[in-house]
């Protein structure tokens, strides 16, 4: 199976000025593989108001049908910032492992 | 046709800029650069140019604005000086590694502190290692080519990379000179319009300035490396051009009177127009004097440089900057470095001069030149001095 280049291999392969004329590029790289913690949701304490969502600077909360919200653990790098914002209590923060 | 003038060097480094058509131009006023802008803004103002002139709150914005606006395709430029250049030191570096040719002119003056607003070049060797091509005139009608040139260099290409051209502060800037400035026609036919390689635009996505983590930042620096030397090439061309198009002649280094000479001085910036007065005084007198005078800084000229002394006994090298608790001034500590290998190489030393606006004077190399030929003989410990210090 011929290997998925993560990186250009040489720096000859580097694009001028390290740009990207793919859009949406950001996407493929997986910054929860920074977190230390993770959040954990407790749905019979979240209100619903969305602070958690206004507040995650990853931009990774979104909010379910039923109207409860969830980090998406691809992006969420554990920065804990959603639990200490979070008026009811409902975000925990658990350490990885 | 060109016209021979009679102007403030300033004023003739804007109109040669507009001749150049810059689309995008902004700057903050900084002594002693602020006439170029200035004037900018005036033939601006007059219609004479179709430019955004953007009066940016400071020098950090200015070239910020010049980083905007180059990568959204528009030619841009930038003038400052010193503390201006010390401003700007977080975009620098930004503006090379994302390949915008941005044109800069810097009026060389002396960092703070103490505050003086004269000139040495501590402002442009703050910068040295920012990956941009850099390059000095020694006169007013360098001044007019090489802005023109710049323009050219930093677009072509194989090269996408901001070029700062310094000039130092009052000793050109503020001074009056005869001049051949080309008309529009010729610069037209000399330099074409901007073709960027990518331009931001919504239709059309693109990330300029983008993160680079550890997996690539070698490959990107060497990258960066790789196009600066390189540049080097397109660079030699564009004079070449220039010489057939307007007859002027320029190097990486300038020789003069370099046949047989066994001292030679090496120098950067309008202290080599000084530095030539003095070497014909001392050829007439019989002193195998000679003299070089470095115009590319940027990418460094290692093939000129070793070609340039060979034969020559003593190199003193001139700076216009400290490198304190260093090996000497930035320039001699590069060409030391170029030469060390060199199986023939002459005995170099180092004049720190001219530091902050302190006159340099014919007779100051004079006194140069008695110095080095006692060094010829007696191979001195000590690396550099600064010349004409009180009590030392």
């Amino acid at each position: 199976m011929e290997k998925k280049k993560k990186w250009p291999e040489d720096w000859q392969d580097v694009n001028p000025g390290l740009m990207v004329f793919r859009p949406g590029s950001a996407r493929e790289y997986h910054t929860g593989s920074w977190r230390a913690d993770r959040p954990i949701f407790d749905e019979s304490k979240c209100i619903r108001c969305g602070l958690c969502y206004i507040f995650c600077p990853e931009g990774c909360i979104s909010q379910d049908e039923r109207g409860y919200f969830h980090a998406d653990l691809d992006y969420c790098k554990g920065c804990g910032i959603c639990a200490h914002e979070c008026w009811s209590g409902a975000i925990t923060m658990v350490e990885e492992g | 046709m060109s016209k021979r003038i009679g102007m403030e060097i300033a004023l003739a480094a804007a109109e040669a800029v507009a001749l150049c058509r810059p689309e995008v131009i902004a700057a903050y006023p900084i002594t002693p650069n602020t006439h170029i802008p200035e004037h900018l803004s005036d033939i601006v103002a007059d219609g004479r140019l179709d430019a955004e002139f953007i009066c940016v709150e400071s020098e950090h914005t200015a070239l910020s604005a010049c980083c905007g606006a180059s990568g959204a395709g528009a030619r841009a430029f930038t003038a400052t000086s010193s503390q201006g250049l010390a401003y700007m030191t977080e975009i620098v570096p930004i503006a090379s590694a994302m390949r915008l040719p941005i044109v800069m002119i810097i009026g060389n003056r002396a960092l703070s502190g103490p505050i003086n607003i004269w000139n040495d070049q501590s402002d442009v060797m703050y910068q040295r290692d920012a990956g941009w091509i850099s390059m000095f005139a020694n006169n007013g009608q360098e001044v007019i080519d090489m802005a023109i040139q710049s323009f050219k260099i930093a677009e072509h290409r194989d090269v996408l990379l901001p070029v700062n051209l310094n000039l130092d502060g009052f000793q050109l800037t503020h001074v009056v000179e005869p001049m051949e400035m080309p008309d529009q026609a010729e610069v037209d036919s000399f330099l074409p319009s901007f073709k960027p390689l990518a331009t931001l635009h919504p239709d059309k996505a693109v990330s300029m300035g983008t993160l680079g983590l550890p997996d690539i930042f070698n490959e990107a620096m060497e990258a960066k490396d790789e196009v600066l030397k390189n540049s080097r090439k397109v660079i030699l061309d564009v004079w070449k051009e220039w010489k057939q198009k307007f007859g002027r002649t320029y190097e990486p280094i300038e020789a003069c009177k370099m046949k047989g000479a066994e001292i030679a001085f090496l120098s950067m910036g309008s202290m080599g127009e000084t530095a030539e007065v003095a070497v014909d005084e001392l050829r007439k007198q019989g002193v195998p004097v000679g003299l070089l005078k470095l115009r590319l800084w940027r990418p460094f000229p290692f093939q000129e440089l070793k070609k340039a002394v060979k034969g020559v006994k003593v190199l003193v090298v001139l700076d216009r900057a400290v490198s304190f608790g260093g090996p000497g001034g930035p320039a001699f500590s590069e060409v030391r470095s170029a030469l060390y290998n060199e199986p023939d190489k002459p005995f170099v030393m180092n004049e720190i001069i001219g530091l902050g606006g302190r006159d340099v004077r014919v007779e100051d190399f004079v006194k140069i030149i008695e110095k080095a030929q006692k060094a010829l003989k007696t191979k001195p410990k000590e690396d550099y001095e600064i010349y004409g210090v009180r009590g030392s």
